[in-house]
């Protein structure tokens, strides 16, 4: 059993709407460090504006994040130095447009780490071998396969040393042939150790790699257990049926 | 005809002196022009309310108004006031204005077309906005913008000849004055004509050559 002081991220009753539509009716959950937690659960149900908010990308309207003792809602100008620790992979990649692989991932080193060009360039380099990528680290982003270019962003939020990562719909944006080699990242980032929260679809993701699947709808965790619990034994109607409709829309795939 | 003497020995020595002038005239003003460009842009874009507004007014005052009626009031009519200027500084002064009036409409357009995700990514990062605006967002909208702002340059190098008309001696200046003595205006305007031509290409080919130089693959076009 992990002890209370491996608590990383504490998510304590997050509530966030967009005018009269209530995204987030108050989300609260403990993150303790090296977990992977994946949430899950139909489109539109808050998932990725909850993410937002823990880096304050998306600034709740109620509620409180910590980041290892500190808050980091209401940090004010400190906020920059909390985001640094949270890495986040975007559904679009964001890929800085104007730089090569490689620049992206040193430009952070260079004007948030304060880094000299040299040193930052070859921890850059280091951070996308990790990522299988150091052959594309002069190419531009718009020369990148959407896995390539996924790898990248992942590379650039790792070389901040992140104590969390925050994955929003990584694969979604990419076909099932790159969807592969992201994972296949994200999964030797899980089991070394990183502290991840992943919002997916990829239920083979979640069942092999999470040690929490949250399901939330209408701005609700409506459930949340380990994946062998909650995939096989849904205490809820409702996460049962949003499980079978995707493993159904799988079985269908396969049999294509 | 065209009459050698009269061009080698008469016309072309004064046209080089005030080429001269034109050039320091351009050269003082883009850079400056750009500046002011990117401030005004900027203002707009990221400003406040009321600074906001402000860049507003001021890209609509000097985009409405003519040029040279600005330069009279900053030669003429600013002395009146106390302030007065050599015919070369108001001449650039006067450029500066007009000139980042236009850029920034440009700027503004680079600026807004730089998808919401490039900020998001810069400030996950932790980069502060600032930083995230000059070393993500700017670079790529000066890349957007610089068409038009090398439209700009090259209108830049033509109205610089209105500097003549606060008495700084420039391109068309000198000419006016040959034209005048030796009352052949057909032939050197023609001249003076085709000595802007020549500064126009040139202009043209290099910010062609600087648009290719900072051409990124998937960003324009």
């Amino acid at each position: 059993m992990k002890t209370e002081d491996e608590l990383i991220l504490k998510v304590e009753d997050i509530h966030k709407s967009y005018g009269h539509i209530e995204v987030l009716k108050g989300v609260s959950f403990d993150v303790r460090k090296g977990e992977t937690k994946v949430f899950i659960g139909p489109s539109g149900t808050g998932k990725s504006t909850l993410l937002r908010c823990i880096n304050q990308l998306t600034e709740p309207d109620s509620g409180h994040v910590w980041l290892g003792g500190k808050e980091v809602t209401h940090s004010g100008k400190d906020i920059n130095q909390y985001r640094q620790k949270m890495g986040m992979v975007f559904q679009n990649f964001n890929l800085f447009d104007h730089l090569t692989a490689v620049k992206n991932v040193a430009i952070s080193l260079i004007k948030v780490k304060g880094m000299k060009k040299g040193e930052a360039t070859e921890k850059a380099m280091e951070e996308l071998r990790q990522v299988g990528m150091e052959a594309q680290a002069d190419l531009y982003p718009a020369e990148l396969s959407g896995g390539q270019a996924q790898r990248v962003s992942i590379a650039r939020a790792l070389a901040m040393d992140p104590d969390v990562m925050l994955f929003d719909e990584p694969t979604s944006a990419l076909d099932p042939e790159l969807t592969g080699e992201v994972l296949e990242v994200m999964k030797k980032l899980s089991s070394r150790g990183m502290t991840m929260l992943v919002v997916t679809h990829e239920m083979g993701f979640a069942y092999s790699v999470a040690n929490e699947i949250i399901f939330m709808e209408h701005g609700k965790i409506v459930e949340s257990g380990t994946p062998s619990k909650l995939v096989t034994a849904p205490k809820f109607e409702r996460t049962k049926q949003f499980l079978s409709r995707l493993s159904e829309l799988y079985t269908l795939s396969d049999k294509q | 005809m065209i009459d050698f003497p009269f061009l080698n020995d008469v016309l072309l020595p004064p046209l080089m002196e005030g080429l001269i002038v034109t050039l320091k005239l351009i050269f003082c003003s883009v850079p400056f022009g750009m500046v002011m460009g990117i401030l005004i842009a900027m203002g707009r874009a990221y400003g406040n309310r009321q600074v906001s507004f402000l860049c507003r007014l001021y890209v609509i005052i000097f985009k409405g108004c003519p040029l040279l009626m600005l330069l009279f009031i900053i030669y003429f009519g600013l002395p009146s006031v106390g302030i007065s200027f050599e015919p070369f500084t108001a001449s650039v002064i006067g450029f500066v204005i007009c000139n980042g009036a236009y850029n920034s409409e440009y700027i503004r357009g680079g600026l807004q077309s730089v998808k919401s995700g490039q900020m998001n990514a810069a400030l996950a990062l932790g980069m502060t906005k600032r930083q995230a605006i000059t070393s993500i967002v700017l670079p790529q909208a000066m890349r957007r913008a610089l068409p038009g702002i090398s439209n700009e340059i090259i209108y830049l190098i033509k109205y610089s000849s209105l500097a003549y008309m606060l008495t700084c001696i420039e391109l068309t200046g000198a000419g006016k004055i040959v034209a005048s003595r030796y009352f052949r205006f057909t032939f050197v305007f023609m001249i003076v004509g085709i000595i802007y031509l020549i500064l126009v290409s040139i202009a043209s080919r290099l910010l062609r050559v600087l648009e290719n130089k900072l051409e990124i693959p998937g960003l324009i076009k």
